[in-house]
C-alpha cells in the first residue's frame, strides 16, 4: 500500500518553507514593537510613561534628569492637523465618490477615478513641497506666518481625500443593484435614492475609509514637517505654527544622542499605538459592516 | 412506457459477475452538519462503463469526488464508511492520496484545461510523474491525443493556449490528460453537460472506446447516453434528507425490469 | 429640484478636488518642465543641488529599490501563497492577515526609526543604500502581499482540483501552474510596491541618508529623489527651481508606475468576469 511522506519530500519542504516566511512576515509588526520598545527602554524606565503628560513642555536632554518630556503640544499639534484634514476632506471626498457613481456621465466618472488614483500615489514630499512654495506664502499674506494648522490641514486634507473617495467609491459600488432598482421602482428620486439609500448601505465602507484617512494623517510625516512651521506649542488658532509627533522625530532624529534619542523612540511608539489602534476599529468597523450585509 | 431498446452488454454482464474495480461500504459524505450521501453500497466492475444516474442533488458528485479522495481539497467535507480498491481502503489516513489519484483519474463536468499551452496539459503531469526523458514524453502525448482524436485537430498548433481550444476540444484534451498517466480507473462527472451536442456526441463516443481498457464510472443526467454506454448501472435518489443508493446491477437489467417503483419511475420519466 | 441641488453640490465637489489636483501638476509641471533636459538626468548633483542634474540620484533611487523588491518579493510571494490557501476559519491565516491589516497602517517614519534601530544600529549597516532598501522592503510587505493574495485567489478552482485530480505535487503545481496564472496580480503588486516604495522619504531620512554622491556599493549612503526634493525644498537656499524639477521627474516616473498597476488590475479583473 503506498503510503506517504518519505523525509526529503519536496512538497513538505516547500510547506514548511513557505509557512515559515508567513510567520516572519506576520512577526514584523511584533519586531518593529520590540525594537521601538528596546530603544525606548531607558528613557521608559527613568521618567515613566507618566511623565510623557506631566512634564512642563518638550526640552528633551541627553539625560532624562535634565530633560522635560511632555509630549502634550506634539499631541495637540498632530490632532489639530489630522483633524482639520479631516474636516476638510471627508464631505469632499464623499461627495466625489457620489459624483462617480451617481451624478457624472460615466466616462467622466471613469476619469475622475483615475485621477483620484493617480493623485492618491503623488509623493508626500511633492504636497509638502507644493505647500510649502504655494499655500504658505498665500496663507502668509492673510494671516502671518503663513506657516501654520490651516496649511498643514490643507496640503494633508488634498493627501487624505483619494483615499476616503476612493474606499467610499468601492463600497458605493458594493451596494447590491437590487437595492437601488428596489429604491428607483419606488418611484424615490435620483438623489434620495443616493443619499437615502446607497450611503446609509454604504455607511460601514465610507467610515472605515475616514479611519484609515485619520490613521494616515497622523502617521504622515513630510507634508507636515514642510508647511507647519514646526513650533512646540499648543496651537491658540489655526493660523498659528505647531510641530506633530512625526515631524518632531524627523528633525530631532538627525543630532539626538542618549535620553533625547531613546525619548524620540518612545514617541515613535506612541505614534504606532494610536495608529494600530485606529487601523483595529476600522477593521472591527469593516467586519460588523461584513456581517450586517451578509444577513441583510 | 417499456423501452424497446436491446441491451447491449447485458448477456456478458449476467452470466459471470466480473472482478470489482471498487467497492464502497456504507460510504457516506458530510458537508458540515449536512449529509449528502449516505449508506452507499457502489459496486464497479473491472473493465467496463458504469453508469450512476439519478437527479440533481442526490450525491451523484460527492460520491464521484470520494473514490479518489479529492473531497480532501473541499473545507468541512467529511467522507465515512470504507472505499475498497485493490483490496485496501483508500480512506486510510496514511493511503496515499496522490498516488491514489495517479490511479484514480478524474474528468470534471466543465472542462478545465490548466490555462497553459496544450502540449504543456500534458507534459506537466507526465514530468510531475518522473517521466524525464522527453522523446517518451512526446511519444506518450501524440498517443494519447491519438486516442482521444485531438491529434489531427492539434498536432500542428501544440504551443496554442488550451483555452482557445473549443469546449469540447478542450473536454477532450482533459479527457487525454487523465488517460495520459495511464490510470486504471477514470471518473467523469457528466463529461458532455456542458458541451454542444455534437461535441458530446463525440465525447461519448470516445468514452465507448475506452470500454475494455479502463474502468470508467460516468455520471451522466442523460437516461439515453447512460442506455447506450452502460455496463453497469448504479442509480441514486434523495430519500428524506439525504441521497442513497436505490439499485445497481446490469444496465440492461435495470432498464428492461427496474426492481425498485422509483427506478422505474425515473426511467420512464415520470418524475423529474 | 432635490435632483439638482445634488448634481450641483456634487459637480462643485469634484471641482474642487479637480481644482486641487489640476493646481498642483500645473505648478510642478510649468516650473519643472524647463529644466529638465537629458543632461540634467545624467549629471551628477553640483552646489548642493542647485546646479548640476540628478544622475546619483537616479542611481540611489534604482538601487533602493532593487534591494527593496529581492527582499520583499520573496517573502510576499511566500506569504502570499500561505494566505491564498489559509482557511479563514484557521487561526494561523487569521492572525498572518490582522497583523499584516495593522502593519500596513504603522506610519512610515516609524518604519524608519525601526530601520535606524535594526539595520543601521543592531546590524552595523549604518546610513546605507541596503539599510534603506530593506527598510522599505518592511513597508511595502503588506501592499505586497495582498494584491498577490488577491491574484493567486483569482485562479479558478477549477485549476486547482484538475491539477490535484492529477495527482500532482504541490510544489509543482505551484509553479507551473498557479503562479504563471496569477502572473498577472503579481505584476500589480510588484508595480504598487514600487510605487509606494519611490514616494517614501522619511522612512530613509535615517536609513540611507542624505550623500548625493554616486555610490560604489550598497554599502554606501544614497540619496534617494524624493529624499532631494526634501533637502532642496527645506534646506537649501534657493534650492526651489531644482526642486520643481526633481519633484517632476518623480511624478511622472509615479504616474506612469501607478496607471502600469491600474490598467494591469483591471485587465485581470475583466479577464476573470469573461474568460477568454
Ligand atoms: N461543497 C459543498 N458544500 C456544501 N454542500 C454541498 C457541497 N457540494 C455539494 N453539496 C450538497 O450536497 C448535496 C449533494 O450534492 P452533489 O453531490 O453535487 O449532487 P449531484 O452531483 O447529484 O447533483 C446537495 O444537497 C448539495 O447542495
Ligand atoms: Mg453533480
Amino acid at each position: 500500500m503506498p503510503a506517504s511522506a518519505s523525509r526529503l519530500d519536496p512538497d513538505r519542504l516547500l510547506t514548511g518553507g513557505l509557512r515559515l516566511c508567513a510567520a516572519f512576515s506576520a512577526a514584523l509588526l511584533i519586531l518593529v514593537v520590540i525594537f521601538l520598545l528596546l530603544q525606548a527602554g531607558p528613557v521608559l524606565d527613568a521618567i515613566g510613561p507618566w511623565r510623557l503628560f506631566a512634564d512642563d513642555g518638550w526640552f528633551p536632554a541627553d539625560t532624562a534628569a535634565a530633560g522635560q518630556f511632555s509630549i502634550v503640544a506634539l499631541l495637540a499639534g498632530s490632532g489639530a492637523v489630522a483633524f482639520g484634514a479631516t474636516v476638510l476632506a471627508a464631505p469632499l471626498a464623499i461627495a466625489s465618490a457620489v459624483f462617480c457613481r451617481f451624478v457624472a456621465p460615466p466616462r467622466i466618472g471613469q476619469l475622475f477615478r483615475r485621477m483620484l488614483e493617480v493623485l492618491a500615489g503623488v509623493p508626500s514630499v511633492v504636497f509638502g513641497f507644493w505647500g510649502l512654495v504655494v499655500l504658505v506664502p498665500l496663507i502668509n499674506r492673510w494671516q502671518p506666518p503663513g506657516a501654520s494648522v490651516l496649511a498643514g490641514a490643507l496640503v494633508l486634507g488634498l493627501m487624505i481625500l483619494p483615499t476616503i473617495a476612493l474606499l467610499a467609491d468601492s463600497a458605493l459600488r458594493s451596494v447590491p443593484r437590487a437595492t437601488l432598482s428596489a429604491a428607483a421602482a419606488l418611484g424615490l428620486s435620483r438623489w434620495r435614492t443616493a443619499l437615502q439609500v446607497a450611503l446609509p448601505a454604504a455607511r460601514g465602507g465610507v467610515v472605515t475609509g475616514i479611519i484609515l484617512g485619520v490613521a494616515r494623517a497622523i502617521g504622515e510625516t513630510m507634508a507636515v514637517l514642510m508647511v507647519c512651521g514646526n513650533v512646540v506649542q499648543v496651537p491658540a488658532s489655526v493660523f498659528e505654527p505647531v510641530r506633530t509627533l512625526t515631524a518632531n522625530i524627523a528633525l530631532e532624529m538627525a543630532y539626538a544622542y542618549g535620553d533625547h534619542r531613546s525619548a524620540l523612540f518612545l514617541t515613535g511608539l506612541v505614534l504606532t499605538l494610536l495608529v494600530i489602534a485606529l487601523v483595529l476599529v476600522a477593521e472591527l468597523g469593516r467586519g460588523a459592516n461584513a456581517r450586517r450585509t451578509a444577513h441583510g | 412506457m417499456k423501452s424497446t431498446v436491446t441491451p447491449i452488454r447485458s448477456v456478458v454482464a449476467e452470466s459471470a459477475p466480473p472482478a470489482l474495480a471498487i467497492q464502497t461500504k456504507d460510504l457516506a459524505v458530510h458537508y458540515g452538519a449536512l449529509c449528502a450521501v449516505r449508506g452507499v453500497s457502489l459496486q464497479v466492475p473491472q473493465q467496463q462503463i458504469t453508469a450512476i444516474i439519478g437527479p440533481s442533488g442526490c450525491g451523484k458528485t460527492s460520491v464521484l469526488s470520494s473514490l479518489n479522495r479529492l473531497t480532501d481539497l473541499i473545507p468541512g467535507a467529511r467522507v465515512s464508511g470504507q472505499i475498497l480498491i485493490d483490496g485496501a481502503d483508500v480512506l486510510w489516513p496514511a493511503y496515499d492520496p496522490v498516488a491514489l489519484r495517479r490511479r484514480v483519474g478524474k474528468v470534471f463536468q466543465k472542462p478545465n484545461p490548466f490555462p497553459l499551452s496544450i502540449a504543456r496539459n500534458l507534459d506537466l503531469p507526465l514530468r510531475d510523474q518522473g517521466v524525464r526523458n522527453a522523446d517518451e514524453r512526446a511519444g506518450r502525448i501524440e498517443a494519447v491525443l491519438r486516442r482521444v482524436g485531438l491529434w489531427d485537430e492539434v498536432a500542428q498548433r501544440l504551443d496554442m493556449p488550451a483555452q482557445q481550444l473549443s469546449g469540447g476540444q478542450q473536454q477532450r484534451l482533459c479527457i487525454a490528460r487523465a488517460l495520459v498517466l495511464e490510470p486504471d480507473i477514470l471518473l467523469m462527472d457528466e463529461p458532455c453537460s456542458a458541451l454542444d451536442p455534437i461535441a458530446s456526441g463525440v465525447v461519448e463516443g470516445l468514452i465507448e472506446e475506452l470500454r475494455g481498457d479502463y474502468t470508467v464510472v460516468v455520471v451522466t443526467h442523460n437516461l439515453q447516453q447512460a442506455r447506450r454506454i452502460a455496463d453497469h448501472l448504479a442509480v441514486f435518489w434523495t430519500s428524506g434528507d439525504a441521497g442513497c443508493l436505490v439499485e445497481q446491477g446490469p444496465a440492461g437489467a435495470i432498464f428492461d425490469s427496474p426492481k425498485q417503483a422509483i427506478t422505474a419511475a425515473y426511467l420512464d420519466g415520470r418524475c423529474c | 429640484m432635490g435632483d439638482r441641488l445634488l448634481a450641483g453640490v456634487c459637480w462643485l465637489a469634484a471641482g474642487i478636488v479637480a481644482g486641487g489636483f489640476a493646481w498642483l501638476l500645473g505648478d510642478i509641471v510649468m516650473n519643472g518642465l524647463g529644466q529638465i533636459n537629458l543632461m540634467y538626468l545624467l549629471m551628477p548633483v553640483a552646489d548642493a543641488g542647485r546646479a548640476g542634474g540628478i544622475g546619483p540620484v537616479i542611481v540611489s533611487t534604482s538601487l533602493i529599490l532593487v534591494v527593496c523588491l529581492s527582499v520583499s518579493l520573496p517573502l510576499g510571494l511566500a506569504t502570499a501563497i500561505v494566505l491564498s490557501e489559509a482557511d479563514d476559519e484557521r487561526w494561523f491565516g487569521r492572525l498572518v492577515r490582522r497583523s499584516l491589516d495593522v502593519l500596513a497602517g504603522v506610519p512610515s517614519i516609524v518604519f524608519g526609526l525601526f530601520g535606524y534601530a535594526v539595520f543601521g544600529l543592531a546590524l552595523g549597516l549604518g546610513f546605507s543604500i541596503l539599510s534603506g532598501g530593506l527598510t522599505l522592503a518592511c513597508m511595502v510587505l503588506p501592499i505586497l502581499i495582498r494584491s498577490i493574495e488577491q491574484g493567486l485567489r483569482a485562479v479558478p478552482i477549477d485549476i486547482r482540483h484538475a491539477a490535484a485530480a492529477l495527482g500532482m505535487q504541490r510544489w509543482r503545481t505551484l509553479v507551473a501552474v498557479l503562479l504563471p496564472a496569477a502572473a498577472p496580480g503579481v505584476l500589480v503588486g510588484v508595480v504598487l510596491g514600487i510605487g509606494r516604495a519611490a514616494a517614501e522619504t522619511a522612512a530613509l531620512l535615517f536609513t540611507s541618508g542624505y550623500v548625493a554622491r554616486m555610490p560604489d556599493s550598497l554599502l554606501d549612503s544614497g540619496r534617494s529623489l524624493s529624499v532631494h526634493i526634501f533637502d532642496l525644498a527645506l534646506n537649501v537656499a534657493g534650492g526651489e527651481p531644482r526642486a520643481y524639477a526633481a519633484a517632476l521627474v518623480l511624478i511622472v516616473a509615479l504616474a506612469v508606475v501607478n496607471l502600469t498597476a491600474i490598467s494591469l488590475s483591471e485587465r485581470l479583473l475583466s479577464s476573470r468576469i469573461n474568460p477568454a
